[in-house]
């Protein structure tokens, strides 16, 4: 594929487009005006992943903006993928947003629904929700392909833009989720992360009936992981996170090693493990490393996964 | 009634002498079916009144006699067209004359609303209309009988016609009820005067 | 049908401090269906005010009345020469009834006794849930008969999000209790109608301007304005 044949030409986007396994990172901003923190994670990870999420206001509390730490990851060498959520922004901020992280270099876009306020630290905010995340994808899409804005009009430099969205292969009504992602792929979804994996099998009875409508063909999928860092995350997930699908073996794997650096191990462990697993099911592109406040254990489980060194692309 | 014309429905009596089908538009053959809801103290009586001076209008016309034109409901009308009659008006007072006081502004609004309503159907609105008249206006009373039925005669059949012949005054006049009045001229519609 | 949940007591007494003749106003339409302000609990409230004046020492005069509906001022006829009386009125009414009241005794002080809530539908006795959003462009052919704007807690037009599980939402209610999915509930009832096509729709964003976000609204019905 030739420059002019990408459309935005981020790295994620030619590791992907060459058919290599992909490995992206994720990073939580600051809450706070600390600019050392981006600089630091972007430290740690880089060389370790191709591309790192950088959140929108993740569960709803309030952090540096995700254009702002994204263009600080990539100032630090590390190409950032911004995340957008419906929940605070209507669709001029959404445009105006995206047109400024284009001019300020982001390439990679997440296209997201959003936490609902009232998981987060302030419950009383009016949400947004001027428009869903298809609608989004659709309106970055346009915005790119037709050098369009969302009421019609024209604008003269489109941005480059690599669009992705996210899917819980584990979210109810079951039957609708392989659907849910054919409607985003069909708004125009390139690349997609799904939510944190732990239950294998339903995973792949999910990427069955995603393949059986040939999406993994359509869109690049990439496998969430989350590495457990003891036995009260894996119950807190697994009976207070929404949309989390956490096996009683898994909570019972961890909790029987020792508190501490033994049941940190054995999530890095089962992380890699799961890593190596999912990479062998078909249609899987790559894995979604999202290790929560614990960046340093991702070069570790990079490593142990066999995932190194990551691609050099042009 | 007068034994002799008087000048004027003499006058009349002459332009009527011209056939009827003199000015006949396009749709020859075609014989529109119109209803005319006539109010008792004026329309209706100036039909009498054209009825007596033998004063032609065409046998399209069927007429419904009603109190007063502001009984007259929308519902009224679009059911007129939905029985098959190709046009249809509402013939009261003079404005301001209406014995009534205002029924005949209401009739007026309530044709104006139902052609609004045609409109967004796609039927021409000029198939109802409103027209006022006093009671001593039976040459206006046929004129305007007169022109209507040319109007809706280039307009062509009712879509919605479901039928051959004039059967749809007989169905409306079912469907008005106790709000028309019999068809019998100079009876007093206010019970007990 | 509106429905209104009374204030807590405390606010609502407050609004009487300063006052020595205050008039409590229910209205036996919306709110007296929902048990909130009609006539029977404008008494009620009537009562309880007065008995906590007293444990104050406070001497105010504390009287009930209703209309039959307080948003149209045909109906506020009736009560108006008792209105007169009194300085301050509670009025247990909708927001509408409220500020029909306001406008009609201007400049008298008409005060809330109710937080106005929803546009509800009884789902048993005593029970309403939110369903319409009053939203002025209706999508509910599309969507099965159930609302997407008010009974998903994101309003999404393209549901459900990655946060519906076992068909409730993400979002519990501050009782804590569960909501169903909407779009769990669309999905469900047009495999029901055989229409699940339409799920897979990609339906565009909604025109908000048609909504209050454009600005309050009005509606005229010319053919019925007097002549």
């Amino acid at each position: 594929m030739t420059a002019t044949e990408y459309k935005a030409g981020s790295n994620l986007e030619k590791i992907l487009s060459e058919g290599k396994f992909a490995v992206t990172g994720e990073c939580g901003p600051p809450k706070s005006a600390d600019g050392t923190v981006i600089e630091e994670k972007a430290k740690i990870l880089k060389g370790y992943v191709d591309a790192v999420n950088i959140t929108d206001n993740q569960t709803a509390v309030v952090r540096v903006c995700s254009m702002a730490s994204g263009v600080q990851a990539q100032q630090n060498g590390l190409e950032a993928i911004m995340q957008m959520t419906c929940r605070d922004r209507n669709r001029l901020a959404m445009q105006a947003d995206i047109l400024g992280a284009s001019v300020l270099g982001i390439k990679n876009i997440l296209c997201l629904t959003g936490d609902h306020m009232s998981f987060g630290n302030h419950p009383e905010a009016k949400g947004v929700h001027d428009l869903d995340a298809i609608n989004l994808i659709k309106m970055y899409k346009d915005m790119r392909d037709e050098a369009k804005f969302q009421c019609g009009d024209d604008m003269p430099v489109a941005p480059q833009l690599y669009i992705g969205c996210a899917e819980n292969p584990f979210g109810d009504p079951f039957e609708f989720r392989a659907l849910r992602l054919k409607k985003k792929v069909e708004a125009g979804a390139d690349f997609m992360q799904t939510q944190c994996i732990f239950n294998i099998p339903k995973f792949k009875k999910w990427m069955e009936e995603v393949r059986a409508i040939g999406l993994h063909k359509e869109v690049k999928i990439l496998a969430g992981i989350t590495p457990i860092k003891g036995a009260g995350m894996a119950k807190y997930m697994k009976n207070f996170v929404p949309g989390m699908d956490v096996p009683q073996e898994i909570v019972d794997r961890i909790a029987a090693q020792e508190k501490g650096a033994p049941q940190q191990a054995e999530g890095k462990k089962l992380a890699v493990e799961m890593i190596k697993e999912l990479a062998e099911v078909e249609g899987v592109a790559g894995v979604h490393l999202m290790a929560v406040e614990w960046e340093p254990a991702v070069p570790e489980i990079v490593e142990a996964a066999g995932l190194l060194p990551r691609p050099a692309v042009a | 009634m007068a034994d002799e014309p008087t000048a004027a429905a003499a006058a009349a009596a002459e332009a009527d002498s011209k056939p009827a089908t003199a000015a006949l538009p396009a749709n020859e053959g075609f014989e529109p079916e119109i209803i005319v809801f006539a109010c008792h103290y004026c329309a209706y009586a100036a039909a009498d009144l054209a009825g007596s001076m033998r004063l032609q209008y065409p046998s399209n016309i069927r007429m419904i006699k009603l109190p007063c034109t502001g009984k007259l409901e929308v519902i009224h009308l679009l059911k007129a067209l939905e029985a098959g009659a190709d046009g249809v008006y509402a013939a009261g007072c003079l404005e301001g004359e209406c014995h009534y006081l205002k029924g005949n502004l209401w009739a007026k609004k309530r044709v104006g609303y139902v052609k609004k309503l045609l409109e967004e159907i796609g039927v021409d609105p000029g198939r109802v209309e409103m027209y006022n008249m006093s009671s001593a206006m039976g040459p206006q009373f046929a004129e305007t009988a007169r022109e209507f039925t040319a109007r809706i005669r280039g307009l062509g059949p009712n879509p919605v016609r479901p039928r051959e012949g004039f059967t749809a005054h007989e169905v409306v006049l079912k469907q008005m009820g106790d709000l028309a009045m019999p068809d019998d001229a100079g009876s007093d519609p206010t019970p007990g005067s | 049908m509106i429905t209104a949940e009374r204030k807590p007591f405390d606010e609502i007494y407050g609004l009487t401090e300063g006052h020595d003749k205050v008039l409590v106003a229910g209205c036996d339409t919306c709110v007296a269906v929902c048990l909130t302000g009609g006539e029977k609990e404008a008494e009620i409230l009537a009562a309880e005010l007065r008995i906590k004046a007293k444990e104050d020492g406070r001497d105010v005069q504390i009287e009930h009345t209703a209309a039959i509906r307080q948003c149209e001022w045909e109906y506020l006829d009736a009560i108006a020469a008792k209105v007169e009386e009194y300085p301050v009125v509670l009025s247990m009414a909708c927001g509408i009834g409220i500020q029909s009241m306001a406008e009609k005794f201007a400049p008298k002080l008409v005060l809330p006794a109710v937080n106005t809530n929803m546009l509800g539908m009884p789902q048993e006795h005593a029970v309403w849930l939110e369903r319409c959003g009053a939203c002025g462009d209706c999508v509910i052919g599309e969507t099965a008969g159930i609302c997407p704007v008010v009974r998903c807690s994101k309003s999404l037009m393209n549901g459900p999000c990655g946060g519906s599980h076992d068909g409730k939402c993400e979002v519990t209610t501050p009782e804590k209790e569960d909501i169903d999915c909407a779009w769990a509930l669309i999905w469900e009832r047009l495999l029901a109608q055989g229409r699940e096509e339409l799920m897979l729709v990609n339906r565009p964003p909604k025109n908000w301007s048609k909504s209050s976000s454009g600005g309050p609204r009005k509606m005229v019905r010319e053919e019925a304005k007097p002549v």
